[in-house]
């Protein structure tokens, strides 16, 4: 049973509601730091990296303290300050013991802290898995933070491409620049409607 | 009063958040799909944003500096939060529809942008002011996209059906047209040379990296990469020029200790010759 979930779960967080191109999550980092895809797939692994992390630790958070202590409601201001001390601890450890990591990776980071993403995988993980026990509970979340956090890298790796091949291309006067890039976005994102019946 | 009314005026005009700054642009393009959506999401943050500006002004003295944007960002979680519940026990029809985007508002940029750039330097009331020209502006913003996506993707302003079902083109309700509708008034910004943050610099911001997000390119990472770089080289050189001192304070030891060996053994060596 929980295999086939898990399968619905991967599916449905990485393409069907693609983190950026159907909840609009992380709008920021998706058009201001697609422009190379060098810059594009660091973000992208940066944000993998720390959504992944911050839903194992959100999570058992919240379920074993907020909710037995009543205090669920405080669930917005509890979370975004665990990942703002999160994303400075995972800089500090990275800058400690993976050098080489963090020197691809450390320029985004202090982004990310701010990045909406991050905070809705988190709400939305304990909104829609706090009646399941908690083994099943954390595992639907790590695997939902995973894959999300994966789509949001496969979405910004595409546009990142797409705004490379653009660059040589005659665009309308009035669509240079951003306007170009919402289209690019829009068509994206009819793209993606097309797994919508994957699940 | 004047500052006031200059306040309100320069949120919902000069420096509107969603026409000429572009800011928060997740909530513009996710809850836009009716009018009635819009209007609720600004309001909304408009409250957040009052009650924060207020907050963070009355508290500007007592926040040290360097905590400063933590502190923010929890005034500004109590008060969403705050808004939250209220939404939830009178308005749930409309805390269903924003769903996961009103607790969301906390990491909006145009609250914590206002907080840091206004709010923590002047006095009540005129932040009180800023905040609301600033909400009223986002509001404006958002209903106006709002009403745009509802007649083309719903044949209706704010739930009022007028165009038949036949000709509703529900593209425009869905993900893809928050994106196109969006980029057609960035175009229109471009064609008539408006104030826009996707065709002027930003150059006034006192934010390091420019404060101007929609037009980023990234080159506040690869600037913020160049300053690690240069970090790591001046520590890498520090290390080492701390490296050599000790080296050299381990040898000058050594020769110390060899010297006053030496010393004693030729004291050694006297007191002996003397013994003899």
């Amino acid at each position: 049973m929980a295999v086939g979930e898990l399968f619905v779960i991967i599916i449905s967080s990485m393409l069907v509601s693609n983190v950026v191109l159907s909840q609009f999550l992380g709008i920021c980092p998706f058009l201001g730091v697609s422009k190379k895809v060098e810059t594009a797939v660091g973000m992208g692994a940066a944000v993998t990296f720390v959504i992944t992390i911050a839903s194992a630790i959100t999570y058992p958070i919240y379920y074993f303290i907020l909710e037995p202590t009543g205090l669920a409601y405080l669930e917005t201001i509890a979370f975004i300050l665990i990942i703002a001390a999160l994303v400075q601890f995972i800089e500090m450890v990275l800058k400690k013991f993976m050098p080489a990591l963090h020197a691809s990776l450390g320029v985004y980071l202090p982004l990310i802290t701010t990045n909406c993403a991050v905070l809705g995988v988190a709400l939305n993980n304990v909104t829609d898995y706090a009646g399941e026990s908690f083994g099943i509970g954390f595992l639907y979340s790590v695997v939902r933070g995973l894959f999300t956090a994966l789509g949001f890298l496969v979405a910004i790796t595409i546009m990142a491409s797409i705004r490379e091949r653009n660059e040589h291309n005659d665009v309308p006067k009035s669509f240079q620049g951003t306007p170009i890039v919402l289209v690019t976005a829009s068509l994206m994102a009819i793209a993606f409607c097309g797994f919508a019946g994957l699940v | 009063m004047n500052s006031c009314t200059e306040r309100l005026k320069n949120g919902i005009i000069t420096e509107n958040p969603t026409f000429v700054m572009m800011l928060g642009m997740c909530p513009t393009l996710a809850v836009t799909s009716s009018a009635v959506n819009g209007l609720g999401m600004g309001l909304t943050t408009t409250a957040v944003l009052i009650l924060s500006n207020v907050f963070i002004s009355l508290l500007r003295k007592v926040i040290p500096d360097k905590v400063r944007i933590p502190a923010f960002i929890v005034i500004v979680a109590t008060f969403v939060t705050l808004i939250q519940l209220l939404l939830q026990a009178y308005l749930p029809s409309l805390n269903k529809a924003l769903g996961v985007y009103i607790p969301l508002i906390v990491v909006n940029c145009i609250i914590l942008g206002r907080a840091e750039a206004y709010a923590s330097k002047n006095p009540v009331l005129p932040s009180a002011f800023d905040g609301l020209g600033m909400g009223l502006g986002f509001t404006f913003g958002l209903t106006c996209i709002g009403i745009c996506r509802e007649i083309l993707g719903a044949g209706a302003i704010f739930g009022h059906q007028f165009i038949p079902d036949d000709y509703h083109i529900t593209f425009f309700v869905l993900a893809p047209g928050a994106f196109l509708v969006l980029s057609f008034l960035t175009a229109i910004q471009n064609k008539l040379k408006m104030p826009s943050a996707t065709n002027v610099d930003n150059a006034d911001s006192n934010i390091a990296c420019g404060g101007n997000c929609a037009s980023c390119v990234g080159n506040c990472s690869v600037a913020n990469k160049g300053l690690v770089e240069a970090e790591r080289a001046a520590e890498k050189a520090a290390a080492a020029k701390a490296k050599a001192e000790a080296a050299a304070k381990a040898k000058a030891a050594k020769e110390a200790k060899a010297k006053a060996e030496a010393e004693a053994k030729a004291k050694e060596a006297a007191s002996d010759g003397k013994e003899d």
